[in-house]
């Protein structure tokens, strides 16, 4: 059985590496065939995950296969691929929401001069995040780490025309490489100490002798943790997220929303015991502030894909914060329902962007309703689980962490999730009543009419997952990867919230209410946003997005630049500044004596060579 | 057949067959350009043949030296004709036998006496081949200073603007430190009379060596055993770290590169670098182990000193061929940061062995990938440069619009150059820097700004050549861009092929290797 498992789990994991290779060497000119190639690959691979699961059920351990790569003395890496609950739960995810959004961008981005391309990036992009996924060791999901990197580059990119794409993926590339030293120091760090780099061998280490990593506790769990901010756009390095929305939409749905933002929580989760309490104490805090910055700059943003990426920083911070709380099924909880609501969102922002001629400004739609009547349901549903809104998925996975929270006694950080829930009920609000309700606030709008089939379809195939994702056992079928012992918990329990911990989930409906109530009283029939006007400093300052990316831009002049400019001029100078005073090259540097023997003449200084050898071998032989 | 082969002296016939090459080409007339190309090719071709089926009949398993020669030469002075090849000799020599079939193949448009041009890359191969299969001192230094002379005349005559300047610049540069490593090499041939790598390793080892030297040259100026190594060290140091080079000894390496024809850029880069890390692995680190680990603290911050300050360069060149020249010596210093870190003592640790040995695989696996992936960026950059008649990096843009293959292959090449998992440049820095880290964390620790940056401007590079909008108006440089020719791709897609290859399954390479990088280790071990 075990074989068949490893078959399943090669083929899952190769099959979009097969696609994405066959589109790039023989289908550039055939578009419509690479596009069938990508999305039969990725849905194939989707069945297969699904049947892998269905035989790992039988199974109560990891199943490991593995060939191996690098061997140094005894030093091994191998190329393993790992399954259980977590990574089986994370594939299916990925392969599912992709399924989906591939289909989506048959639709999407057609006419695209490049259409070849962007699917074979799109599997491409597959591969690596399934490689992220299955890998079984440190070595492994960095390489796959650093591939997705690379996809991530290209999509965002996708439109290298556009200077503003260029430059986009390039911060995004950089900034993730930040992280991703981090990373790779934590794993170098923890490789010298354990001697081990595979999670099952180091699980095992850690549980046999915890004081192996006494010392170095703090720095590599802190120096992983960077590869998870790199990805997972986690402050201080959350600026490239929002500037990536310059990638095709259903890249935006699929990567930067979905599935690539969500490896940085599920590297945490997959590592999660590794870390030591003050660690998890800085991760949760940085989780919590991501969450309360990014939803505030959401507040004031006006750009209908700009406000979605806020929101995934800030559900990202709220997963981020959930592994901080020793609570990573929760955390995966989480990435899962947000995988499907906001891929949904996503994907019906692309519908009316679409529609609407690439206009992307929320003041310049409004009236939707009608005209996209699948996109209006739809992104309703995506708002409201969003939000968090019971019976949703969003209120599950969101009451989950909030209960956490509050079951470990961190009120402070419970305090912060539930500001965000309500800004988030706020700027969703105002997003969807902006774009759908109301009157048409531009002409554009006259003209727009829903997408074809294949784009609606997989909004409302998104749609049932957002709203029954919340009850049907994701969380405990993840439960079983961080306890495996404790009971199953019955399934279908739409009340269980309420009576685990009241507070956290009336709070969280609490500010739902308020939440909704705000946004109706201000942008209900709005044609322009009061608040400017109203609290001109705030709304400067959110708008801006608290001038991170000045901030940075300044310090990257201060720094690299000038430092560049120090090493070049430093090298001109030691060139130029002897070329002016010797007579040939810059000799001079071995002082004066040599300088007298330079006349400039090739064959004076091989005169002056063999005299020198000839002198030399005297000297030996008749001294 | 096996046999038969076994007992020719293989190593002469590969080193001479280019040598030759060149002598028969001199008697075809020079107006058949054509026949002079494709013989100085074929001859190449040959070449990287015997040097395939040299690999093919290594055997990994034995660390000791292969396809040895051995004869008396000059018995009074010590001087034996001795040849042979571990791993590391090896590779260098299969990087050398890529690398020059390439460069001819990106040198086929010149025009300009293509007979004498070919005869010197032929030459120049020979003296490469010499440099890395000898084990005695005299007959390696005759080869060292042999390549010395095709490179600066393929740089003078052939080069850009300034390519005088910059030929005796390189000429003089090199010149001193080699009779620096000569003068310190005679001295220890009068003191022991010994001129054999191998044997002279040994003597250092056991701390032998200092004794007979000081026994010696001791007295006057060389008060101490200390002293007189320390000046011998230096001598040969110095002619190393020219080559390599190592900062500060590196203000030739940019108007070299820059001003060289493209060919011969890629042989500077590819093959000609590496006779100096591999002059570090196998002479000074082997025959000065204490004075190394004496000078390991600066020697380990001038190696980062080099990696950091090179990368800060490159981001500020404008000239795509000084960048790559700059990115070069960032490559190379990393091998040079392993290198040094080797020497470090580790005492009783029990991991400090694996470490270094993964260090040494990683330094071997990083000079033979960096040379294919510079040799293809010059190429590209000097296809570029063909194509516009510019270099800067101003001049282009949107150039995937209009040669989406140059730009494909070319963006490989730089990924690789970035360092990329999956590409050869990867595993390479990957072990340097896993072994570097718990041998000298602080050095490894502020070498990781190199990575950074590389990172940095050659997404900069990306950016600026490849994307963006067209440059409008008849001054943009790629206005009359044209894709790869069938020529062109033919040339490089099989280096990039090996990229990959190398990316994806380094065993192959560290297979070979990593008995050689063990051995290396013992023979240091404290």
């Amino acid at each position: 059985m075990n074989e068949l498992l490893g078959f399943l789990a090669w083929k899952v994991l190769f099959l979009p590496l097969l696609a994405a290779a066959v589109i790039a060497f023989f289908l550039q000119a055939r578009p419509r065939l690479a596009a069938v190639v990508s999305v039969m690959a990725v849905v194939v691979s989707f069945i297969l995950t699904v049947v892998l699961y269905a035989q790992y059920r039988n199974y109560p351990t990891v199943v490991q296969v593995a060939i191996p790569w690098l061997s140094i003395g005894n030093l091994n890496i191998e190329f393993g691929l790992h399954a259980d609950h977590l990574s089986l739960l994370m594939a299916l995810v990925v392969t599912g929401v992709g399924s989906l959004i591939h289909i989506y961008s048959i639709a999407y981005m057609q006419g695209d001069r490049s259409y070849a391309r962007f699917f074979a990036s799109l599997s491409l992009f597959t591969f690596s995040m399934l490689g992220i996924v299955l890998s079984n060791n440190f070595f492994q999901m960095f390489i796959f780490w650093e591939l997705v990197g690379v996809s991530s580059y290209l999509l965002i990119g996708f439109w290298y025309e556009k200077p503003s794409a260029a430059d986009a993926a390039k911060k995004a590339f950089l900034t993730n490489r930040i992280g991703d030293f981090g990373f790779l120091l934590g794993i170098i760090i923890l490789w010298a100490t354990t001697g081990s780099v595979k999670f099952s061998e180091l699980h095992s280490i850690l549980a046999k002798n915890p004081g192996v990593l006494d010392g170095v506790a703090t720095a590599v769990s802190l120096l992983i943790f960077c590869g998870a901010v790199g990805k997972s756009a986690q402050f201080p390095l959350h600026v490239w997220l929002p500037d990536a929305m310059e990638g095709p939409t259903p890249v935006s749905a699929l990567i930067h929303a979905a599935t690539m933002v969500a490896a940085g929580v599920y590297m945490l989760c997959r590592v999660s015991f590794l870390f030591d309490p003050f660690s998890l104490q800085i991760i949760a805090t940085t989780g919590g502030f991501t969450a309360l910055l990014a939803a505030l700059i959401a507040v004031q943003q006006n750009d209908i894909k700009r406000i979605l990426a806020y929101s995934t920083l800030s559900q990202l911070g709220y997963m981020v914060m959930a592994v901080g709380l020793n609570g990573p099924s929760a955390a995966m909880f989480h990435l899962t329902t947000h995988a499907f609501f906001k891929a949904m969102l996503f994907l019906g922002a692309g519908s009316v962007i679409h529609a609407l001629h690439h206009e992307q400004d929320i003041w310049k739609m409004g009236g939707l309703k009608s005209k996209m009547p699948i996109t209006y349901w739809t992104f309703l549903l995506g708002t409201l689980a969003l939000c968090g809104m019971w019976p949703l998925s969003g209120f599950f996975s969101k009451d989950a962490i909030l209960s956490q929270a509050f079951d470990q006694g961190n009120y402070f950080l419970f305090v912060i999730g539930v500001l965000v829930a309500f800004l988030t009920t706020f700027y969703m609000f105002r997003l969807f009543l902006v774009v759908f309700l109301g009157g048409a606030k531009a002409h554009a709008v006259d003209h727009a009419h829903e997408s074809p089939r294949v784009m609606s379809w997989p909004l409302v195939v998104l749609a049932v997952a957002s709203v029954c994702g919340g009850f049907i056992g994701i969380e405990q079928f993840v439960q079983h990867q961080f306890s495996p012992s404790a009971e199953v918990e019955p399934i279908f329990d739409i009340m269980g919230p309420f009576a685990h911990s009241p507070a956290a989930a009336f709070a969280g409906l609490l500010v739902i209410f308020f939440g909704f109530s705000l946004a109706i009283a201000i942008y209900w029939n709005a044609t322009s946003d009061p608040i400017p006007e109203k609290l001109p400093r705030l709304s400067r300052w959110l708008r801006n997005k608290f001038y991170f990316d000045e901030l940075y831009a300044r310090l990257i002049a201060l720094t690299q630049d000038s430092l560049a400019k120090v090493a070049d001029g430093c090298d001109r100078f030691l060139v130029q500044g002897l070329m002016v005073r010797g007579t040939h090259g810059s000799v001079e540097f071995f002082g004066r004596a040599l300088r007298l023997l330079q006349t400039g003449n090739l064959q004076t200084y091989a005169l002056l060579f063999a005299a020198g050898v000839a002198f030399v071998i005297c000297f030996v032989l008749f001294r | 057949m096996g046999v038969l082969m076994n007992s020719l002296p293989l190593l002469s016939i590969l080193t001479l067959l280019p040598l030759v090459g060149a002598a028969l080409l001199s008697f075809i007339p020079p107006e058949k350009i054509k026949f002079v190309r494709r013989f100085a090719l074929a001859t190449a071709l040959l070449t990287l043949g015997l040097t395939g089926w040299l690999w093919c009949h290594y055997d990994p398993a034995d660390w000791r030296m292969q396809f040895a020669e051995r004869a008396v030469w000059v018995p009074s002075l010590g001087i034996e004709f001795h040849l042979g090849v571990d791993a590391l000799g090896l590779l260098m020599v299969l990087l050398a036998a890529i690398i020059i079939p390439f460069a001819m193949l990106a040198s086929w448009k010149i025009t300009e006496n293509p007979k004498l041009y070919f005869g010197l890359l032929l030459l120049l191969e020979t003296g490469l081949f010499g440099t890395f299969t000898a084990i005695n001192f005299f007959h390696w230094f005759i080869f060292w200073e042999l390549s010395l002379i095709p490179a600066f005349f393929l740089i003078k005559l052939w080069g850009g603007p300034n390519r005088t300047r910059a030929a005796m610049q390189f000429f003089i540069y090199t010149l001193v430190g080699s009779v620096t490593m000569l003068l310190a090499f005679l001295a220890i041939l009068s003191a022991t009379g010994i001129c054999d790598f191998v044997q002279l390793a040994d003597l250092a080892r056991d701390g032998e060596l200092q004794s007979i030297l000081f026994a010696k040259l001791g007295g006057g100026l060389f008060k101490t055993r200390e002293i007189l190594g320390t000046v011998l060290f230096l001598g040969v140091f110095l002619g190393f770290a020219v080559k390599v080079p190592l900062l500060p000894f590196h203000t030739w390496l940019p108007d070299a590169y820059a001003e060289a024809p493209t060919g011969t850029s890629m042989v500077l880069t590819g093959v000609m670098s590496k006779m100096g890390v591999y002059g570090f692995l196998r002479i000074l680190l082997r025959i000065f182990p204490d004075q190394t680990r004496a000078a390991l603290t600066p020697l380990l911050w001038l190696a980062v000193a080099t990696i950091v300050f090179s990368a800060f360069a490159a981001f500020a060149q404008k000239d795509l061929k000084r960048m790559v020249a700059y990115a070069s010596i960032n490559h190379l210093g990393y091998c040079l940061l392993g290198i040094f870190a080797v020497a470090q003592v580790t005492g009783t640790s029990v991991n400090g062995p694996l470490e270094k040995t993964a260090v040494l695989n990683g330094v071997m696996l990083q000079m033979f990938n960096h040379g294919l992936t510079a040799a293809a960026l010059f190429y590209f950059v000097g296809i570029l440069e063909q194509r516009s008649g510019r270099r800067s990096i101003d001049d282009f843009g949107g150039l995937r619009k209009t040669a989406p293959i140059l730009c494909g292959l070319m963006g490989i090449t730089l990924f690789a150059s970035l360092g990329l998992p999956g590409l050869n440049g990867f595993i390479g820095e990957f072990l340097i820097f896993k072994g570097v880290f718990p041998l000298a964390t602080a050095a490894a620790a502020v070498s990781t700004i190199g990575l950074m940056v590389t990172a940095i401007f050659i997404l900069t590079l990306i950016q600026r050549v490849f994307h963006g909008p067209l440059p409008g108006g008849t001054s943009s440089a790629n206005s009359g861009a044209v894709d790869l020719t069938r020529t062109e791709r033919f040339t490089v897609i099989p280096i990039i092929t090996l990229m990959f290859v190398l990316g994806i399954y380094p065993q192959i390479v560290i297979a070979l290797t990593n008995p050689t990088a063990v051995q290396m280790v013992q023979k240091l071990a404290q």
